[in-house]
């Protein structure tokens, strides 16, 4: 295998933690770069998201099914269980590991919490400011125009 | 009962904050009460859990969670260091409730008892990322801890609101990282509990040597730095700390940043162990970043005339102190950082407390607020005076102990620039505090621009005297630099014996 096709092949065998890697940089330029406040809080949820690949990816076995025993496997199990080496059919392998998944619902409700405490500060913003481009608010700040009617009557 | 004081350090001022929010109706001195309450239980909890530190075989005491066994459970790993984090956190939450009682009617009238949820939610959140022993349940208490604080900040004036919501996406960011970092440690280590893991790096070179492992530690440092504003990291801090309610600031000052120093020596002696912490090459790094942390800081706040924004500034070069004196390896230095820990929160706590009263008081929040205050609120000034000279760093007060132990352990460890760096700071600070100190001293006041510079309805509202229960605060604030740095021979005692047992 040429070194061209091996790099290609290892690329695309862990493509999810490339797409993770590209979609972070999004998130983080969006976080950075956007001068709309909605817009960073968007690149702050790409972000997140990024991140939940990453631990899913983490968790993935390759052939593993979800880890869930079925109960005719388990009733098989049990009537098979009369020795200490007699449990054929349930393999740690088989199984993928619950534990980074379980770790990320954690982070979901983390993230989701972030975000509508985020929305609802941008909203004060707009209340404050009359705007969420990020230019006019520090206008705004600097010189702050004389007579403001309310932004929203 | 005594068994359970670890974790009811946390969980009185989480139920304490439940029961806030259910009791809305009863107005705000009955959500003072509980907050109150709540506090004082988890600082003697916290103070329960110190003596029983002291008395163990190994100075560590373990709580699981739930029985829960580790590493399938969570465990607090509580020794002397973060006891004492504890007992600092739940009295400056104590304290800083206590004294917001008179600012919180003025400043956030309709949402008391919500602010003191936030504010006791806050504390939770601080005093288990201090106690846990799990990577992961440690990010989900930041997490915790920074959302509160997003909330307590953007309750401030207007210009809070936008500090809030930069704090927000630095504090994303900073968390991401932590938690990216965690998972390249479970991908190498497959597990999540802080002792485990550090075995396992102590026990296999090429674990060690692992660039997964490296990674994750990268990522884990830089996100607690972004979370506790060292220096290039630092933009969220002056503005939130500046505009947010007097209220947070006095507690979100002394406390957050501190206890993210603490994750920090956490990190390095509790997850990746000494060895592989100062063996790596990022310990020079830390070390310069810190430097140049501690000069730029200060050089910052002598350009401000804000005296809340200037106070922030001193705090990114406190905040370099610490992550300085623990990069330098040393004994000395980390006893130093940790010693600084406590001796920063309670110079902060009572500057910010001094500074808050000066405010509400003149209703000015720039340096002017000062001329002539010795001749009309001398006790409040006196206090200003205490925490400014244990800022500068002189003897009885227990900055100079702190830095003490910086220096001796920036020479130890040949670190020179840090050395020079910490007296260059000490010097700003004496020309800080000394510029404000010969203002309130010698200048007159302009009763004038007192009188104009607000309507004099809100004047009649806005304390003309200093309540006592926020003089009391900060009298307590400014008594403790003496003790803490009278009883400086014991805490370093105990820190040093809890470090030797983190085989620093």
């Amino acid at each position: 295998m040429s070194p061209a096709v091996f790099q290609l092949a290892s690329i695309s065998a862990k493509f999810n933690y490339w797409i993770y890697i590209i979609l972070m940089m999004i998130g983080l330029f969006a976080m950075i770069a956007k001068n709309n406040l909605i817009k960073k809080l968007i690149g702050m949820t790409i972000f997140q998201t990024a991140i939940i690949l990453f631990y899913v990816s983490i968790g993935v076995k390759e052939g593993a099914t979800i880890p869930i025993i079925e109960y005719e496997t388990l009733k098989e199990y049990n009537s098979q269980k009369t020795g200490y080496g007699a449990k054929p059919d349930i393999e740690p392998q088989d199984y993928d590991n619950p534990l980074p998944h379980v770790l990320m619902l954690t982070a979901i409700v983390v993230g989701v919490s972030t975000l509508g405490l985020a929305l609802a500060i941008a909203q004060r913003v707009f209340d404050q400011f009359g705007s969420l481009e990020e230019d006019e608010i520090l206008e705004e700040l600097t010189h702050p125009k004389p007579a403001k009617e309310p932004a929203n009557g | 009962m005594a068994e359970h004081a670890p974790v009811l350090i946390v969980l009185s001022p989480l139920l304490g904050a439940i029961l806030v929010m259910l009791t809305v109706r009863l107005g705000s001195v009955a959500a003072w009460v509980i907050a109150l309450v709540a506090t004082a239980t988890s600082a003697s909890a916290a103070i329960a859990t110190l003596g029983r530190v002291l008395q163990a075989p190994e100075g560590v005491i373990r709580y699981q969670l739930g029985g829960w066994a580790p590493p399938m459970g969570i465990e607090y790993r509580v020794d002397a260091i973060n006891s004492l984090v504890t007992i600092a956190i739940a009295i400056v939450g104590f304290l800083s409730i206590l004294y917001t009682r008179s600012c919180a009617t003025i400043e956030t009238p309709s949402k008391q008892p919500q602010f003191y949820a936030l504010l006791l939610l806050l504390m939770a959140g601080l005093s288990g990322v201090t106690l846990t022993n799990d990577a992961f349940n440690l990010y989900v208490l930041i997490e915790i801890c920074s959302l509160t604080s997003y909330g307590l900040i953007a309750m401030g004036t207007r210009r809070a609101v936008l500090a809030s919501f930069n704090y927000v996406i630095i504090g994303t960011i900073g968390a991401s990282f932590y938690l990216l970092g965690v998972g390249y440690l479970y991908i190498k280590t497959g597990s999540l509990n802080m002792e485990d893991i550090r075995g396992m790096i102590a026990a296999n070179e090429t674990l060690a040597a692992s660039a997964t492992i490296e990674v994750a530690f990268v990522l884990m440092m830089l996100g607690v730095w972004m979370k506790m504003a060292l220096f290039p990291l630092h933009g969220w801090l002056p503005n939130a700390y500046a505009y947010s309610p007097t209220g947070t600031s006095a507690f979100m000052a002394p406390m957050v940043t501190k206890v993210m120093v603490y994750v920090m020596v956490r990190v390095m002696l509790g997850v990746f162990g000494v060895d592989y912490v100062f063996g790596s090459n990022w310990a020079n790094v830390a070390s310069v970043l810190a430097t140049i942390a501690i000069v730029a800081g200060s050089v910052f706040a002598l350009s401000r005339r804000d005296i809340r924004r200037m106070l922030g500034y001193l705090i990114v070069a406190e905040v370099g102190y610490m992550v300085g004196g623990a990069w330098t390896a040393t004994q000395a230095g980390m006893t130093g950082a940790i010693y600084h820990i406590l001796s920063d929160a309670a110079m902060t706590f009572c500057l910010f407390l001094a500074v808050g009263i000066i405010i509400h008081r003149t209703g000015r929040h720039r340096l002017d607020a000062f001329d002539g205050l010795f001749q009309k609120m001398p006790l409040t000034m006196t206090l200003f005076v205490i925490g400014g000279l244990s800022m500068i760093g002189l003897p009885p007060t227990c900055g100079f102990i702190s830095k003490w132990y910086l220096v001796q352990g920036g020479i130890e460890a040949g670190q020179w620039h840090f050395v020079v760096a910490l007296l260059i700071s000490s010097l700003v600070n004496a020309i800080l505090f000394f510029r404000i100190f010969e203002r309130a001293f010698f200048r007159d006041i302009e009763f004038e621009s007192l009188e104009t510079h607000h309507d004099p309805e809100k004047a009649a509202t806005v304390l003309k005297k200093v309540p006592l229960s926020m003089f009391i605060a900060a009298a307590i604030a400014a008594a403790s630099l003496f003790v803490i740095g009278i009883f400086n021979h014991n805490l370093t005692t105990w820190i040093r014996a809890a470090l030797v047992n983190l085989n620093l």
